[in-house]
Protein backbone atom coordinates (compact mmCIF):
# COMPACT_ATOMS: atom_id res chain seq x y z
CA UNK A 1 0.00 0.00 0.00
CA UNK A 2 0.87 3.58 -0.66
CA UNK A 3 2.29 5.65 2.42
CA UNK A 4 0.40 9.56 2.29
CA UNK A 5 2.69 9.78 5.48
CA UNK A 6 6.23 9.32 6.32
CA UNK A 7 7.73 9.62 9.97
CA UNK A 8 11.26 9.20 9.74
CA UNK A 9 13.31 9.54 12.91
CA UNK A 10 11.81 12.42 14.05
CA UNK A 11 12.43 14.25 17.11
CA UNK A 12 10.59 17.00 18.89
CA UNK A 13 11.45 19.16 22.06
CA UNK A 14 9.71 21.79 23.44
CA UNK A 15 11.81 25.02 24.32
CA UNK A 16 10.46 25.44 28.27
CA UNK A 17 11.92 28.62 29.84
CA UNK A 18 13.90 26.36 32.20
CA UNK A 19 14.44 23.37 30.23
CA UNK A 20 14.16 21.83 26.41
CA UNK A 21 12.17 18.77 27.29
CA UNK A 22 12.17 16.01 24.65
CA UNK A 23 8.73 15.37 24.07
CA UNK A 24 9.05 12.79 21.04
CA UNK A 25 12.25 11.13 19.95
CA UNK A 26 13.54 8.98 17.53
CA UNK A 27 10.59 8.29 15.71
CA UNK A 28 9.21 6.53 12.85
CA UNK A 29 5.69 5.86 11.66
CA UNK A 30 4.13 5.37 8.24
CA UNK A 31 0.61 5.59 7.73
CA UNK A 32 -1.08 3.86 4.43
CA UNK A 33 -3.39 5.88 2.30
CA UNK A 34 -6.74 4.94 3.26
CA UNK A 35 -6.34 3.21 6.84
CA UNK A 36 -7.95 4.18 9.43
CA UNK A 37 -5.32 4.72 12.24
CA UNK A 38 -6.08 5.13 15.99
CA UNK A 39 -3.67 6.01 18.71
CA UNK A 40 -3.51 5.66 22.34
CA UNK A 41 -1.83 7.26 24.97
CA UNK A 42 -2.24 8.45 28.45
CA UNK A 43 -1.73 12.53 29.07
CA UNK A 44 1.64 13.56 27.93
CA UNK A 45 2.17 10.79 25.94
CA UNK A 46 3.04 12.89 23.03
CA UNK A 47 -0.01 11.59 20.93
CA UNK A 48 -0.99 15.74 20.68
CA UNK A 49 2.60 16.77 19.46
CA UNK A 50 3.04 14.40 16.94
CA UNK A 51 -0.81 14.44 15.42
CA UNK A 52 0.54 18.45 15.20
CA UNK A 53 4.20 17.13 13.49
CA UNK A 54 1.89 15.36 11.21
CA UNK A 55 0.22 18.28 9.40
CA UNK A 56 3.34 20.52 9.49
CA UNK A 57 2.12 22.56 12.58
CA UNK A 58 4.76 21.70 14.83
CA UNK A 59 8.39 21.04 12.93
CA UNK A 60 10.69 18.50 13.71
CA UNK A 61 14.23 19.63 15.46
CA UNK A 62 15.28 16.54 13.61
CA UNK A 63 14.45 14.00 11.23
CA UNK A 64 11.44 14.46 8.50
CA UNK A 65 7.83 14.14 8.39
CA UNK A 66 6.91 13.66 4.32
CA UNK A 67 3.53 14.17 3.57
CA UNK A 68 2.82 12.73 -0.09
CA UNK A 69 6.42 13.14 -0.35
CA UNK A 70 6.45 16.81 0.60
CA UNK A 71 8.54 17.77 3.47
CA UNK A 72 6.18 19.68 6.33
CA UNK A 73 9.43 21.61 7.25
CA UNK A 74 9.98 23.51 3.64
CA UNK A 75 8.20 26.77 4.33
CA UNK A 76 7.61 26.92 0.56
CA UNK A 77 5.06 24.18 0.60
CA UNK A 78 3.08 24.56 3.72
CA UNK A 79 -0.21 25.09 2.20
CA UNK A 80 -0.14 22.11 0.27
CA UNK A 81 0.85 20.01 3.39
CA UNK A 82 -1.89 21.96 5.60
CA UNK A 83 -4.35 21.13 2.13
CA UNK A 84 -3.20 17.52 2.08
CA UNK A 85 -3.75 16.96 5.80
CA UNK A 86 -6.81 18.41 7.66
CA UNK A 87 -6.65 18.60 11.57
CA UNK A 88 -9.51 18.31 13.83
CA UNK A 89 -9.16 19.82 17.58
CA UNK A 90 -11.06 18.79 20.67
CA UNK A 91 -12.86 22.31 21.39
CA UNK A 92 -15.50 22.35 18.27
CA UNK A 93 -16.38 26.33 19.25
CA UNK A 94 -12.39 27.41 19.34
CA UNK A 95 -11.88 26.19 15.35
CA UNK A 96 -14.89 27.78 13.62
CA UNK A 97 -14.33 31.56 12.27
CA UNK A 98 -17.51 32.61 10.80
CA UNK A 99 -21.41 32.95 12.54
CA UNK A 100 -22.70 31.01 8.97
CA UNK A 101 -22.28 27.20 8.97
CA UNK A 102 -21.93 27.60 4.94
CA UNK A 103 -19.43 30.82 5.46
CA UNK A 104 -17.05 29.16 8.03
CA UNK A 105 -17.10 25.90 5.99
CA UNK A 106 -16.41 28.06 3.06
CA UNK A 107 -13.49 29.65 4.65
CA UNK A 108 -10.45 26.78 3.68
CA UNK A 109 -11.39 26.51 0.16
CA UNK A 110 -11.42 30.13 -0.14
CA UNK A 111 -7.68 30.57 1.71
CA UNK A 112 -6.91 28.58 -1.46
CA UNK A 113 -8.38 30.36 -3.86
CA UNK A 114 -10.50 28.67 -5.49
CA UNK A 115 -13.46 29.56 -7.60
CA UNK A 116 -16.50 30.72 -5.97
CA UNK A 117 -18.45 28.45 -7.63
CA UNK A 118 -16.24 25.44 -7.07
CA UNK A 119 -16.18 26.63 -3.39
CA UNK A 120 -19.65 26.54 -3.23
CA UNK A 121 -19.74 23.01 -4.87
CA UNK A 122 -17.14 21.88 -2.03
CA UNK A 123 -19.40 23.69 0.54
CA UNK A 124 -22.76 21.74 -0.19
CA UNK A 125 -21.14 18.83 -1.08
CA UNK A 126 -18.84 18.98 2.53
CA UNK A 127 -22.53 19.64 4.55
CA UNK A 128 -23.89 16.55 2.92
CA UNK A 129 -20.85 14.63 3.68
CA UNK A 130 -21.65 15.10 7.48
CA UNK A 131 -25.53 15.26 7.52
CA UNK A 132 -25.14 18.85 8.13
CA UNK A 133 -26.74 20.36 4.50
CA UNK A 134 -30.03 21.89 6.04
CA UNK A 135 -28.17 23.66 8.86
CA UNK A 136 -26.05 25.46 6.47
CA UNK A 137 -27.90 29.19 6.70
CA UNK A 138 -28.00 28.46 11.07
CA UNK A 139 -25.25 29.99 13.56
CA UNK A 140 -23.16 27.95 15.11
CA UNK A 141 -23.29 29.06 18.22
CA UNK A 142 -27.45 27.57 18.26
CA UNK A 143 -25.97 24.14 17.56
CA UNK A 144 -25.27 21.33 19.79
CA UNK A 145 -21.42 20.26 20.41
CA UNK A 146 -21.67 17.37 18.11
CA UNK A 147 -23.01 19.38 15.53
CA UNK A 148 -20.48 22.15 15.82
CA UNK A 149 -17.84 19.23 15.49
CA UNK A 150 -19.29 18.08 12.39
CA UNK A 151 -19.48 21.45 10.95
CA UNK A 152 -15.66 21.45 11.69
CA UNK A 153 -15.06 18.21 10.04
CA UNK A 154 -16.71 19.97 6.76
CA UNK A 155 -14.74 22.75 7.32
CA UNK A 156 -11.55 20.16 6.39
CA UNK A 157 -13.00 17.96 4.51
CA UNK A 158 -14.13 21.11 1.89
CA UNK A 159 -10.39 21.34 1.04
CA UNK A 160 -10.45 17.88 0.21
CA UNK A 161 -7.88 16.49 2.20
CA UNK A 162 -6.25 13.00 1.61
CA UNK A 163 -5.88 12.80 5.18
CA UNK A 164 -7.92 14.05 8.17
CA UNK A 165 -5.88 14.07 11.63
CA UNK A 166 -8.59 14.39 14.57
CA UNK A 167 -7.17 15.13 18.13
CA UNK A 168 -9.39 14.04 20.89
CA UNK A 169 -12.55 15.36 18.70
CA UNK A 170 -14.90 13.61 21.14
CA UNK A 171 -13.33 14.37 24.37
CA UNK A 172 -16.21 17.70 25.17
CA UNK A 173 -19.35 15.76 23.19
CA UNK A 174 -22.09 13.98 25.33
CA UNK A 175 -22.41 9.98 24.05
CA UNK A 176 -24.92 11.27 21.62
CA UNK A 177 -22.81 13.87 20.01
CA UNK A 178 -19.70 11.43 20.40
CA UNK A 179 -21.98 9.17 17.63
CA UNK A 180 -22.48 11.26 15.32
CA UNK A 181 -18.79 12.50 15.41
CA UNK A 182 -17.90 8.46 14.92
CA UNK A 183 -20.58 7.68 12.17
CA UNK A 184 -18.82 10.73 10.51
CA UNK A 185 -15.58 9.62 10.25
CA UNK A 186 -16.03 5.84 9.69
CA UNK A 187 -18.29 6.93 6.25
CA UNK A 188 -15.92 9.71 5.34
CA UNK A 189 -12.85 6.33 5.45
CA UNK A 190 -15.06 4.32 4.24
CA UNK A 191 -17.26 6.02 1.23
CA UNK A 192 -14.74 8.84 0.60
CA UNK A 193 -11.46 6.43 0.72
CA UNK A 194 -10.23 9.84 3.32
CA UNK A 195 -7.18 8.69 5.74
CA UNK A 196 -7.90 8.85 8.95
CA UNK A 197 -5.67 9.66 11.99
CA UNK A 198 -7.96 8.94 15.03
CA UNK A 199 -6.62 10.27 18.39
CA UNK A 200 -8.66 9.51 21.38
CA UNK A 201 -9.11 7.83 24.86
CA UNK A 202 -12.57 6.26 24.49
CA UNK A 203 -12.01 2.24 23.77
CA UNK A 204 -15.03 1.72 21.88
CA UNK A 205 -14.20 4.26 19.42
CA UNK A 206 -10.30 2.54 19.13
CA UNK A 207 -12.11 -0.76 18.68
CA UNK A 208 -13.28 0.48 15.32
CA UNK A 209 -9.67 1.13 13.74
CA UNK A 210 -7.55 -0.88 10.87
CA UNK A 211 -4.65 -0.51 13.64
CA UNK A 212 -3.75 0.94 16.97
CA UNK A 213 -0.57 2.65 18.00
CA UNK A 214 -0.48 2.96 21.83
CA UNK A 215 2.34 5.84 22.49
CA UNK A 216 3.72 6.28 26.02
CA UNK A 217 6.63 8.74 26.72
CA UNK A 218 6.80 9.89 22.70
CA UNK A 219 7.13 5.94 22.31
CA UNK A 220 5.52 3.10 20.30
CA UNK A 221 4.76 0.95 22.87
CA UNK A 222 2.45 -1.13 20.47
CA UNK A 223 1.35 -1.18 16.70
CA UNK A 224 -1.09 -3.61 15.64
CA UNK A 225 -4.63 -4.62 15.22
CA UNK A 226 -6.94 -3.26 17.44
CA UNK A 227 -7.66 -7.55 18.32
CA UNK A 228 -3.80 -8.30 19.33
CA UNK A 229 -3.37 -4.51 20.92
CA UNK A 230 -6.49 -5.25 23.63
CA UNK A 231 -5.15 -8.58 23.43
CA UNK A 232 -2.18 -7.10 26.00
CA UNK A 233 -4.62 -6.50 28.60
CA UNK A 234 -0.82 -6.11 31.54
CA UNK A 235 0.70 -3.60 28.64
CA UNK A 236 -2.25 -1.38 28.57
CA UNK A 237 -2.74 -1.39 32.01
CA UNK A 238 0.79 -0.81 32.45
CA UNK A 239 0.53 2.43 30.49
CA UNK A 240 -2.39 3.76 32.48
CA UNK A 241 -5.03 2.81 29.83
CA UNK A 242 -8.05 0.70 30.30
CA UNK A 243 -9.46 -2.46 27.74
CA UNK A 244 -12.63 -2.68 26.02
CA UNK A 245 -15.07 -4.50 28.94
CA UNK A 246 -15.29 -7.33 26.68
CA UNK A 247 -11.55 -8.18 26.83
CA UNK A 248 -11.33 -7.34 30.56
CA UNK A 249 -13.93 -10.01 31.00
CA UNK A 250 -12.78 -12.53 28.53
CA UNK A 251 -9.20 -12.14 30.45
CA UNK A 252 -10.56 -12.09 34.07
CA UNK A 253 -12.04 -15.80 32.96
CA UNK A 254 -8.81 -17.11 31.69
CA UNK A 255 -6.86 -15.73 34.56
CA UNK A 256 -9.60 -17.89 36.40
CA UNK A 257 -8.42 -21.15 34.64
CA UNK A 258 -11.15 -21.37 31.62
CA UNK A 259 -9.82 -22.49 28.53
CA UNK A 260 -11.39 -19.60 26.02
CA UNK A 261 -10.30 -17.31 22.63
CA UNK A 262 -9.17 -13.57 23.81
CA UNK A 263 -8.82 -12.50 20.68
CA UNK A 264 -12.12 -11.51 20.48
CA UNK A 265 -13.77 -7.76 20.56
CA UNK A 266 -17.52 -7.32 20.02
CA UNK A 267 -19.96 -8.84 22.29
CA UNK A 268 -21.64 -11.24 19.96
CA UNK A 269 -17.64 -12.44 19.14
CA UNK A 270 -17.80 -12.76 22.82
CA UNK A 271 -20.86 -14.46 24.11
CA UNK A 272 -19.81 -17.07 21.16
CA UNK A 273 -16.63 -17.55 22.72
CA UNK A 274 -17.89 -17.84 26.54
CA UNK A 275 -20.18 -20.24 24.87
CA UNK A 276 -17.52 -22.75 23.03
CA UNK A 277 -15.32 -22.59 25.80
CA UNK A 278 -18.07 -23.81 28.54
CA UNK A 279 -19.85 -25.99 25.95
CA UNK A 280 -22.98 -24.16 26.25
CA UNK A 281 -25.29 -24.63 23.29
CA UNK A 282 -26.37 -22.12 21.13
CA UNK A 283 -29.64 -20.06 22.37
CA UNK B 1 -29.37 38.84 32.19
CA UNK B 2 -26.06 38.85 30.71
CA UNK B 3 -27.84 36.03 28.50
CA UNK B 4 -29.84 39.15 27.14
CA UNK B 5 -27.03 40.82 25.08
CA UNK B 6 -27.64 41.15 21.08
CA UNK B 7 -24.95 42.37 19.19
CA UNK B 8 -25.85 44.34 16.42
CA UNK B 9 -29.50 45.49 16.01
CA UNK B 10 -31.17 42.80 13.44
CA UNK B 11 -34.69 42.68 12.75
CA UNK B 12 -35.53 39.46 10.97
CA UNK B 13 -38.14 40.40 8.51
CA UNK B 14 -38.69 39.99 4.73
CA UNK B 15 -38.77 43.55 2.87
CA UNK B 16 -36.90 45.10 -0.02
CA UNK B 17 -34.75 47.04 2.43
CA UNK B 18 -33.73 43.97 4.00
CA UNK B 19 -32.69 42.60 0.26
CA UNK B 20 -30.69 45.38 -0.83
CA UNK B 21 -26.69 44.82 -1.32
CA UNK B 22 -25.21 46.16 2.12
CA UNK B 23 -22.30 48.12 -0.11
CA UNK B 24 -25.42 50.08 -1.50
CA UNK B 25 -26.89 50.64 1.72
CA UNK B 26 -24.24 51.98 3.39
CA UNK B 27 -23.67 54.07 0.49
CA UNK B 28 -26.83 55.15 0.24
CA UNK B 29 -26.81 55.83 3.96
CA UNK B 30 -23.76 58.30 3.76
CA UNK B 31 -24.89 60.18 0.99
CA UNK B 32 -28.90 60.63 2.99
CA UNK B 33 -26.42 61.51 5.62
CA UNK B 34 -24.95 64.74 3.91
CA UNK B 35 -28.20 65.80 2.17
CA UNK B 36 -29.64 65.59 5.71
CA UNK B 37 -27.10 68.14 6.39
CA UNK B 38 -27.31 69.63 2.71
CA UNK B 39 -31.36 70.52 3.39
CA UNK B 40 -31.15 74.42 4.41
CA UNK B 41 -34.63 75.66 4.83
CA UNK B 42 -37.45 74.06 6.90
CA UNK B 43 -39.35 72.59 3.75
CA UNK B 44 -36.29 70.66 2.24
CA UNK B 45 -36.14 69.07 6.29
CA UNK B 46 -40.16 67.84 6.15
CA UNK B 47 -39.03 66.66 2.38
CA UNK B 48 -36.32 64.40 4.00
CA UNK B 49 -38.46 63.72 7.19
CA UNK B 50 -41.72 62.30 4.64
CA UNK B 51 -39.19 60.32 2.65
CA UNK B 52 -37.29 58.59 5.93
CA UNK B 53 -40.95 58.13 6.92
CA UNK B 54 -41.80 56.11 3.58
CA UNK B 55 -38.44 54.48 4.03
CA UNK B 56 -39.32 53.48 7.53
CA UNK B 57 -42.45 52.16 6.48
CA UNK B 58 -41.22 49.96 3.54
CA UNK B 59 -38.82 48.58 5.63
CA UNK B 60 -41.20 46.68 7.92
CA UNK B 61 -39.60 47.30 11.19
CA UNK B 62 -42.25 48.01 13.80
CA UNK B 63 -42.10 52.10 14.62
CA UNK B 64 -41.75 50.41 18.37
CA UNK B 65 -38.19 49.43 17.37
CA UNK B 66 -36.85 52.91 16.14
CA UNK B 67 -38.25 54.84 18.97
CA UNK B 68 -36.79 52.38 20.93
CA UNK B 69 -33.13 53.68 19.51
CA UNK B 70 -34.56 57.01 20.14
CA UNK B 71 -34.50 56.89 23.72
CA UNK B 72 -30.70 57.18 24.18
CA UNK B 73 -29.70 60.64 22.06
CA UNK B 74 -32.89 62.18 23.64
CA UNK B 75 -30.64 64.11 26.27
CA UNK B 76 -28.52 65.55 23.52
CA UNK B 77 -31.62 66.27 21.10
CA UNK B 78 -32.73 68.19 24.34
CA UNK B 79 -29.34 70.07 25.42
CA UNK B 80 -28.64 71.13 21.71
CA UNK B 81 -32.50 72.79 21.31
CA UNK B 82 -31.75 74.40 25.37
CA UNK B 83 -28.75 75.64 23.24
CA UNK B 84 -30.22 76.76 20.35
CA UNK B 85 -33.01 78.00 21.77
CA UNK B 86 -31.27 80.49 23.95
CA UNK B 87 -28.56 81.64 22.02
CA UNK B 88 -30.13 82.35 18.60
CA UNK B 89 -30.77 86.20 18.26
CA UNK B 90 -33.36 86.13 14.60
CA UNK B 91 -36.79 87.23 13.67
CA UNK B 92 -39.51 88.33 15.78
CA UNK B 93 -38.74 88.72 19.52
CA UNK B 94 -41.09 86.14 21.61
CA UNK B 95 -40.32 87.14 25.15
CA UNK B 96 -37.77 88.93 26.80
CA UNK B 97 -38.00 89.01 30.49
CA UNK B 98 -35.00 89.06 33.09
CA UNK B 99 -32.43 87.81 30.90
CA UNK B 100 -34.42 85.27 29.52
CA UNK B 101 -34.63 85.92 25.52
CA UNK B 102 -36.27 83.82 23.13
CA UNK B 103 -36.73 84.40 19.36
CA UNK B 104 -38.80 83.18 16.73
CA UNK B 105 -35.42 82.42 15.05
CA UNK B 106 -34.20 80.36 18.34
CA UNK B 107 -37.58 78.71 18.58
CA UNK B 108 -37.17 77.41 14.26
CA UNK B 109 -33.31 76.63 15.13
CA UNK B 110 -33.75 74.62 18.25
CA UNK B 111 -36.94 72.49 16.69
CA UNK B 112 -34.67 72.34 13.28
CA UNK B 113 -31.83 70.57 15.13
CA UNK B 114 -34.18 68.16 17.00
CA UNK B 115 -35.75 66.90 13.93
CA UNK B 116 -32.65 66.99 12.04
CA UNK B 117 -30.26 64.87 14.75
CA UNK B 118 -33.88 62.85 15.41
CA UNK B 119 -33.51 61.70 10.99
CA UNK B 120 -29.81 60.80 11.90
CA UNK B 121 -30.29 58.30 14.07
CA UNK B 122 -33.41 57.07 12.70
CA UNK B 123 -31.69 57.04 8.96
CA UNK B 124 -28.85 54.99 10.43
CA UNK B 125 -31.59 52.47 12.33
CA UNK B 126 -32.91 51.90 8.95
CA UNK B 127 -29.26 50.23 7.79
CA UNK B 128 -28.40 48.45 11.02
CA UNK B 129 -32.15 46.89 11.49
CA UNK B 130 -32.02 45.54 7.81
CA UNK B 131 -28.71 44.53 7.55
CA UNK B 132 -26.90 41.74 9.72
CA UNK B 133 -23.74 42.39 11.09
CA UNK B 134 -22.29 39.50 8.64
CA UNK B 135 -23.03 41.54 5.61
CA UNK B 136 -22.20 44.67 7.27
CA UNK B 137 -19.01 43.63 7.91
CA UNK B 138 -18.52 42.33 4.07
CA UNK B 139 -19.99 45.21 3.06
CA UNK B 140 -17.10 47.27 4.85
CA UNK B 141 -14.63 44.91 3.60
CA UNK B 142 -15.88 45.50 -0.20
CA UNK B 143 -16.19 48.89 0.16
CA UNK B 144 -12.94 49.44 1.44
CA UNK B 145 -11.10 47.29 -0.78
CA UNK B 146 -9.82 49.34 -3.21
CA UNK B 147 -7.52 50.81 -0.68
CA UNK B 148 -5.23 48.01 -1.67
CA UNK B 149 -3.93 49.71 -3.95
CA UNK B 150 -2.56 52.07 -1.93
CA UNK B 151 -0.75 49.15 0.21
CA UNK B 152 -3.58 48.89 2.57
CA UNK B 153 -4.83 45.90 1.23
CA UNK B 154 -3.14 43.77 4.75
CA UNK B 155 -4.76 46.71 6.64
CA UNK B 156 -8.43 46.23 4.87
CA UNK B 157 -8.27 42.21 5.29
CA UNK B 158 -7.19 42.26 8.83
CA UNK B 159 -9.75 44.59 10.17
CA UNK B 160 -12.55 42.70 8.38
CA UNK B 161 -11.21 39.23 9.84
CA UNK B 162 -10.98 41.15 13.57
CA UNK B 163 -14.64 42.48 12.99
CA UNK B 164 -15.43 38.20 11.70
CA UNK B 165 -13.79 36.42 14.81
CA UNK B 166 -15.22 39.07 17.01
CA UNK B 167 -19.14 38.36 15.54
CA UNK B 168 -18.21 34.63 16.23
CA UNK B 169 -17.18 34.84 19.30
CA UNK B 170 -19.22 37.10 21.08
CA UNK B 171 -21.75 35.16 22.25
CA UNK B 172 -19.37 32.27 23.09
CA UNK B 173 -17.41 34.65 25.04
CA UNK B 174 -21.08 35.85 26.75
CA UNK B 175 -21.80 32.25 28.26
CA UNK B 176 -18.81 31.71 29.47
CA UNK B 177 -18.86 34.91 31.49
CA UNK B 178 -22.06 33.46 32.53
CA UNK B 179 -20.41 30.06 33.31
CA UNK B 180 -17.52 31.84 35.24
CA UNK B 181 -19.89 34.10 36.95
CA UNK B 182 -22.35 30.99 38.41
CA UNK B 183 -18.76 29.69 39.29
CA UNK B 184 -18.06 32.70 41.51
CA UNK B 185 -20.93 32.81 42.88
CA UNK B 186 -21.00 29.25 43.81
CA UNK B 187 -17.55 30.00 46.13
CA UNK B 188 -19.60 32.56 47.69
CA UNK B 189 -18.30 35.88 45.39
CA UNK B 190 -20.86 38.85 45.99
CA UNK B 191 -21.55 40.60 42.96
CA UNK B 192 -24.37 42.61 43.51
CA UNK B 193 -24.31 44.03 46.62
CA UNK B 194 -22.48 46.88 47.87
CA UNK B 195 -20.81 49.95 46.93
CA UNK B 196 -19.74 50.78 43.74
CA UNK B 197 -16.12 50.69 44.22
CA UNK B 198 -16.56 47.13 45.82
CA UNK B 199 -18.96 45.62 43.18
CA UNK B 200 -16.11 46.93 40.37
CA UNK B 201 -13.38 44.89 42.91
CA UNK B 202 -15.75 41.88 42.70
CA UNK B 203 -15.64 41.85 38.89
CA UNK B 204 -12.07 40.98 38.80
CA UNK B 205 -12.36 37.40 39.66
CA UNK B 206 -14.65 37.36 36.80
CA UNK B 207 -12.32 39.00 34.10
CA UNK B 208 -9.41 37.35 34.89
CA UNK B 209 -10.48 34.14 34.49
CA UNK B 210 -12.35 34.91 31.43
CA UNK B 211 -9.01 37.14 29.95
CA UNK B 212 -6.78 33.81 30.55
CA UNK B 213 -10.08 31.57 28.53
CA UNK B 214 -10.01 33.99 25.89
CA UNK B 215 -6.08 34.17 25.30
CA UNK B 216 -6.27 29.99 25.25
CA UNK B 217 -9.11 29.91 22.66
CA UNK B 218 -7.05 32.80 20.45
CA UNK B 219 -4.30 30.49 20.77
CA UNK B 220 -6.39 27.42 19.77
CA UNK B 221 -8.14 29.04 17.22
CA UNK B 222 -4.85 30.55 15.50
CA UNK B 223 -3.78 26.78 15.10
CA UNK B 224 -7.46 26.10 13.45
CA UNK B 225 -6.83 28.77 11.17
CA UNK B 226 -3.50 27.89 9.98
CA UNK B 227 -4.89 23.98 9.39
CA UNK B 228 -7.37 25.63 7.15
CA UNK B 229 -4.08 27.16 5.18
CA UNK B 230 -5.38 31.12 6.09
CA UNK B 231 -1.86 33.07 5.58
CA UNK B 232 -3.15 36.31 5.77
CA UNK B 233 -5.11 36.57 3.18
CA UNK B 234 -3.69 36.57 0.13
CA UNK B 235 -4.82 35.03 -2.77
CA UNK B 236 -8.29 34.56 -0.96
CA UNK B 237 -10.99 34.36 -2.90
CA UNK B 238 -14.81 34.39 -1.68
CA UNK B 239 -17.61 32.00 -2.09
CA UNK B 240 -20.21 34.44 -1.82
CA UNK B 241 -19.79 37.14 -4.22
CA UNK B 242 -21.96 40.89 -3.94
CA UNK B 243 -23.30 41.38 -7.73
CA UNK B 244 -25.49 44.76 -7.68
CA UNK B 245 -29.17 44.08 -9.03
CA UNK B 246 -32.31 45.91 -10.53
CA UNK B 247 -33.43 46.34 -7.38
CA UNK B 248 -29.88 48.09 -5.64
CA UNK B 249 -30.29 50.02 -8.99
CA UNK B 250 -33.69 51.48 -7.85
CA UNK B 251 -33.06 52.06 -5.10
CA UNK B 252 -29.83 53.96 -5.78
CA UNK B 253 -31.63 56.10 -7.83
CA UNK B 254 -34.66 56.87 -5.66
CA UNK B 255 -31.70 58.45 -2.89
CA UNK B 256 -30.44 60.32 -5.79
CA UNK B 257 -33.94 61.82 -6.97
CA UNK B 258 -34.02 62.81 -2.98
CA UNK B 259 -31.21 64.71 -2.98
CA UNK B 260 -31.91 66.79 -6.16
CA UNK B 261 -35.37 67.03 -4.12
CA UNK B 262 -33.36 68.39 -1.86
CA UNK B 263 -31.54 70.64 -3.48
CA UNK B 264 -34.54 72.16 -5.11
CA UNK B 265 -36.68 72.72 -2.19
CA UNK B 266 -33.55 74.97 -0.80
CA UNK B 267 -34.34 76.98 -3.34
CA UNK B 268 -37.67 78.06 -1.83
CA UNK B 269 -38.21 81.17 0.86
CA UNK B 270 -37.73 79.52 4.06
CA UNK B 271 -40.95 80.43 6.47
CA UNK B 272 -41.43 83.72 7.44
CA UNK B 273 -40.33 85.73 10.55
CA UNK B 274 -37.04 83.48 11.31
CA UNK B 275 -34.09 85.35 10.08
Amino acid sequence: MEKIIEVKNVTFEYDDSEQVKTVIKDFNLDIERGSFTVILGHNGSGKSTLAKLLNGLYKPASGKVLVDGIDTADESTEIEVKRRVGMVFQNPDNQLIASIVEEDVAFGPENLGLEPDVIRQRVDDALKAVGMYEFRRSTPHHLSGGQKQRIAIAGIIAMEPECIVLDEPTAMLDPKGRAEIIDTILKLNREKNITVVLITHFMEEAELADRILVMSNGKILADSTPKTVFSDVSLLKSVGLDVPQTTELLYALKSGGADIETDVLSIEETADAIAKAFHLEEI
Amino acid sequence: MIKDITFGQYYQTDSPIHRLDPRIKLVLLVLMIVFLFLAGNAWSLIFCGVMLFAAMLVSRVPFKMYLKNMKPILIIVIFTSIINLFYTDTGVTLVDWWIIHITAGGVYRALFMAFRIAQLILLSSVLTYTTTPNDLTDGIERLLSPLRFIGLRGAVHTLAMMMTIALRFIPTLVDETDKIMNAQKARGADLESGKLFERIRALIPILIPLLISSIRRAYELAEAMECRCYNGGVGRKRMKQMKLKLRDYIAAFLCLAVSAGVLLINLLPNIPYVD
